[in-house]
């Protein structure tokens, strides 16, 4: 399936991805409302400064470890996709404990909250991967062996 | 100095309904303008660091940024104009000799821009290129004279080695150190895609890009950077840099500072030395000697490789094409007096040198004349912008069209002329690890391919209008070009009818 | 078709039901739950007397989750024997079910310590499950003074669950630290400190002597006034359906890294269950919910005829009181590092150069870095530990292992 990868030779540390993600999950249409005067919480962010930066977001694992550690068994992965139910999030911060790859953060209510590939939001597409300006971040097929 | 007698000449204009200060500017800015005030929640800029180069412009995610042109000014004076004042004023501060980049910016005339294209009508239909073959490929080199036949009365097929374009375009000398190694992978792999050669300038070949050879033209200049055996055997071509158009008469100088890690290897030189291209190369002082180094690097390839002479447009470019021609040469280049550069004195810039397309009428003409037209190919470069100056250029005699400026733009370069700061926002003119990686070759070859493909549409379009299928009845046909707006001795010199002639 | 039992309705038991299905679309599969609730989130009770979730969104899994995995499930029942000779389980309405594979998932259960009169408390509460969080739920009242023994997890949490629906809590321990499990003492006093600011007092090192009905008599001949009695002091592993029968236990039924029992077909996980601590490198119960779903699982998996191991287990507690986030994993065993900046501290304890444990409070981003050091065993020689002592980022790790973590199927 799909996924995002990012490749941290492209990668410039501008933080559009994190704008772009905190836009695309606003729900709301003009980027100047969703993020103007707000500290934003993208469920994508750039890590690192100067020479070496790389945008994480969920890997949706094979065998995602969040998903078993979940105590609210908020989290789940369906088609592919591992999705969390913010209805039933407590922010006990479990995943964040878990998850190898630093790719979850709380949301600004406390509650968790991760990229779910903007399948559900109005992008229909990563909107992270289509905003990016250099193609370090791209959501394609690759194989368990790549 | 006390007092700045300059005031900046672009203004940052920040929308801040608009402005999220996500700081993206800040991060992309290179020259250092944009910043962040702590104090006052919102983004503040330094406009006398601007070089408008649009880098935060393209990438403000709410459009909150412009740049316009200061309209704070001196007094008019159509004698003592703005610019020349202040260059008058950065001499007093600095003592030195201006430097600029990229091409002449000048109102000097533009004869693509005087030419217009004949199409058909009624008696000589024109080609839809959709429907019927249309050809584009060129090939540069000696073209024998004559049929020549064998004992046995066959004919004789073996004809000097040629370069095969499908386009009658190449990407010309932009050297590994000028423009970066993402710059280069680009140029390189759109040339190999296209099925066209692009040019490694006088900075070496780097060692990953040997793989794409068969599309690439090695130069050998006065410095002699970067040049051996292997990096002469390596291209598809030899083009022996004899003059710039940017600068006709003088060397290059890449700053020390850009001589660094892989440029230092690529060209041979130790690191943080400043390259220095003298101006004439110290062995050739006449045709003759041109003739030695033709026939040295001939040697050195096995006779495989074409061997190109690339002389800026001067005034006596026609006899100097004709000394070119008999020098053993394959095809001679003209690069004319707006053509690019990555840095060249200011005053040379914009005052030596001529218009390409009177160069290249007059050393078509002289050639012809001479007998000796099918000796060599030519190629002419210095500002070609478009398909349709591809067109005007193969119907005054040209073989093929460099494009170095266009293909820049083609990956983001916005002509803020500051090539020489090193400091380039789109990753082009640099050696900065930072900034070279903006430009992902991954996208600038498919721009570049884009854009040449874009062209090759055009052509055909504009040959089809005209009733011609094949570029190679197109070369040399002044009949389809006609002058606007031109005086008898420009029409002359163009070889080409005045409108409504 | 192979008949499938669970001992067990919990998180364990969805974990080995869901292993199960991950193989075995057909077999028969028996859950046997105590509780007459569908599965449910055990450690959400605080925050359902916080009011934060509530028993409809406390469900682990959707309402069809039972009915979609084919599952038969008897509620309220309780297995009173296993026979592992027969292969059967035996209820404690007389009826007997026969398995092929058992899976023992029972949990475990408060541990009350004998206090003197405790009889005479009128209004005492365990914390533990959905039933014990109604009943307190039900007792709460605005002025309501409430005694907290155990001041551990459970009784934190229960702490923080109720501060704002009660008049005072007072919590005792006879460990002389909050969290003695998780913390050391540094680190149990910044979060002491915390939660009395937060209106909990503390009566630590101390306990009930006796009570005299809504009396506490302290140890320290102190005497504590209170309306609500919680007894949150611990809990034992419900491990003798297994001993039972035959087979080894020790604080829980033993299990190997398959989740098997010495007993034949017989399987244990979760709370019950004395697995393989990686950490530790021996077995302990890690009583905690990841653990019990990855031991289910594990079990499931291997019940169904597959091949699976569950070697990387390691203690790993999350938990947040009033806006403050504690993480703990792994043992505090070695060489300790320590990086604390006004608000968080952060201890990173190393041994063989690799990393044992750690104990972060405040800044707890990106902390699964620092358990999979752990889980994975990481030379530390192998990532910029420099930087691993100050911040969890993937920048600790080499350009190579990013390229593989972000740039592959994972």
């Amino acid at each position: 399936m799909k996924r995002v990868y990012v490749n941290e030779e492209w990668c410039l540390g501008c933080h559009l991805c994190e704008y772009n993600c905190a836009y695309a999950n606003s729900g709301l249409k003009d980027m100047v409302v969703a993020l103007k005067d707000k500290k934003i919480f993208p469920r994508i962010r750039v890590e690192g400064e100067d020479r070496i930066t790389f945008a994480v977001s969920c890997r949706h694992c094979t065998d995602p470890i969040c998903v078993k550690s979940c105590i609210a068994g908020a989290i789940s992965k369906r088609d592919g996709v591992v999705r969390i139910d913010r209805n039933k999030c407590v922010g006990c911060l479990t995943c964040v404990l878990v998850c190898p790859y630093g790719a979850l953060a709380p949301g600004e209510d406390g509650i968790m909250q991760k990229c779910e590939l903007c399948l559900d939001n109005a992008c229909g597409a990563p909107a992270c991967v289509t905003g990016c300006p250099n193609r370090a971040i791209v959501y394609e097929e690759r194989s368990e062996t790549q | 100095m006390g007092v700045e007698f300059i005031y900046p000449e672009f203004e940052v204009v920040r929308n801040y309904d608009r402005c999220i200060a996500c700081r993206v500017c800040e991060r992309q800015c290179a020259n250092e303008v944009h910043f962040y005030s702590e104090e006052r929640g919102v983004m503040i800029s330094d406009e006398a660091k601007c070089v408008d180069c649009q880098r935060c412009v393209s990438l403000c995610p709410t459009r909150a940024l412009k740049i316009v042109k200061s309209d704070s000014t001196l007094r008019e004076n159509a004698n003592w104009q703005n610019d020349t004042i202040k260059e008058i004023y950065k001499q007093a501060n600095s003592g030195g000799v201006l430097l600029s980049s990229m091409g002449n910016p000048k109102p000097l005339p533009v004869y693509w821009d005087k030419i217009l294209i004949n199409a058909s009508q009624v008696t000589n239909p024109p080609i839809d290129p959709l429907r019927e073959p249309m050809e584009t490929q060129v090939f540069l080199g000696k073209k024998p004279s004559r049929i020549e036949r064998g004992k046995d009365g066959k004919i004789k097929c073996e004809l000097p080695p040629q370069i095969a374009l499908s386009l009658p375009v190449m990407f010309s000398a932009m050297s590994y150190g000028s423009i970066s190694y993402n710059a280069h992978a680009s140029l390189a792999r759109a040339a190999t895609e296209l099925g066209i050669l692009y040019n490694t300038g006088e900075g070496g070949l780097h060692e990953d890009f040997y793989k794409y050879g068969k599309n690439t033209v090695v130069q050998v200049a006065s410095g002699r950077f970067g040049v051996h055996e292997d990096y002469l055997n390596a291209g598809a071509a030899i083009e022996i840099k004899m003059g710039q158009g940017a600068k006709p008469g003088i060397g290059g100088h890449l700053p020390g500072a850009k001589i660094v890690g892989d440029v230092s290897r690529t060209r041979m030189i130790p690191e943080r030395s400043d390259a220095i291209s003298p101006a004439p190369h110290h062995d050739i002082y006449s045709i003759e000697d041109l003739r030695q180094l033709v026939f040295s690097l001939k040697e050195a390839t096995q006779y495989k490789k074409p061997v190109i002479v690339k002389v800026a447009a001067v005034h006596n470019i026609a006899a100097i094409a004709s000394g070119i021609a008999r020098s053993g040469a394959d095809v001679i280049a003209i690069d004319g007096f707006r053509g690019g550069t990555g840095a060249a004195p200011t005053r040379i810039r914009d005052n030596v040198g001529i218009p390409v397309e009177l160069a290249l009428a007059a050393v078509d003409k002289r050639l012809r004349d001479e007998g000796i037209r099918g000796n060599v190919s030519l190629v002419v470069g210095g500002s070609i912008r478009s398909a349709a100056d591809v067109i005007k250029a193969v119907a005054l005699g040209a073989d093929a069209c460099y494009v170095a400026t266009a293909a820049l733009l083609a990956l983001g370069c916005h002509l803020c002329r500051t090539c020489q700061s090193g400091k380039c926002n789109w990753g082009i003119a640099t050696q900065r690890p930072d900034l070279v990686k903006r430009l992902n070759p991954d996208i600038g070859s498919a721009r570049l391919v884009n854009l040449m493909t874009a062209w090759r549409h055009e052509i055909m379009e504009i040959m089809g209008g005209m009733g011609i299928n094949s570029i190679e009845a197109l070369r040399g046909n002044r009949l389809m070009l006609r002058g606007v707006g031109l005086n008898e001795k420009e029409l002359e010199i163009l070889g080409i009818s005045h409108a409504g002639e | 078709m192979k008949r499938y039992v669970m001992i067990g309705g919990g998180v364990a038991a969805v974990g080995c039901i869901e292993g199960i299905r991950s193989l075995d679309r057909e077999g028969e599969i028996t859950v046997i739950s105590e509780e007459d609730h569908p599965v449910y989130s055990r450690p959400l009770i605080s925050y359902l007397l916080e009011g934060k979730t509530d028993t409809e969104r406390m469900k682990y899994r959707p309402d069809g989750f039972y009915k979609e995995n084919g599952c038969r499930v008897f509620y309220g029942r309780r297995a009173v024997s296993v026979d592992a000779v027969s292969h059967s389980v035996a209820l404690d309405d007389g009826a007997k079910t026969a398995y092929d594979k058992l899976c023992v998932a029972a949990g475990s259960r408060p541990f009350v310590p004998p206090f003197e009169g405790l009889d005479t408390v009128k209004y005492k509460f365990s914390f533990m499950t959905l039933d014990d969080a109604l009943a307190l739920d039900a007792a709460l009242f605005e002025s309501a003074r409430v005694l907290i023994v155990g001041a551990g997890l459970i009784g934190l949490k229960c702490a923080e669950g109720i501060r704002d629906r009660v008049g005072s809590i007072t919590v005792c321990d006879l460990a002389d630290r909050v969290l003695s499990s998780i913390l050391d003492a540094d680190c149990a006093a910044v979060v002491q400190k915390h939660l009395e600011q937060n209106g909990i007092a503390f009566m630590l090192g101390d306990t009930v002597q006796r009570f005299e009905g809504s009396r506490a008599c302290m140890k320290s001949g102190v005497a504590v006034d209170f309306d609500l009695l919680v007894l949150a002091v611990g809990v034992w592993a419900n491990s003798e359906l297994v001993k039972n029968a035959g087979g080894e236990v020790n604080r829980g039924i033993l299990v190997d890294k398959k989740m098997m029992t010495t007993l034949d077909g017989v399987y244990a996980a979760g709370d019950c269950a004395e697995g393989y601590d990686a950490a530790l490198g021996a077995r302990r119960v890690l009583a905690i919910l990841p653990n019990a779903y990855m031991q289910g699982n594990t079990a499931g998996v291997n019940m169904a005829g597959g091949e699976q191991e569950f070697g990387n287990a390691v203690p790993m507690n999350s938990i947040g009181f009033f806006g403050l986030h504690i993480m703990t994993a792994g043992v505090y065993d070695g060489e300790m590092f320590e990086d604390a900046e006004t608000g968080s501290i952060r201890r990173l304890f190393v041994k063989d150069g690799r990393l044992a444990g750690f104990i972060l409070i405040g800044g707890t981003d990106r902390a699964g870095i620092y358990t999979s050091l752990i889980r994975e065993k990481t030379p530390l020689d192998t990532v910029d530990f420099d930087l691993t002592k100050k911040v969890a980022s993937n920048l600790i790790f080499s350009q190579e292992i990013r390229r593989k973590k972000f740039g592959g199927v994972v």
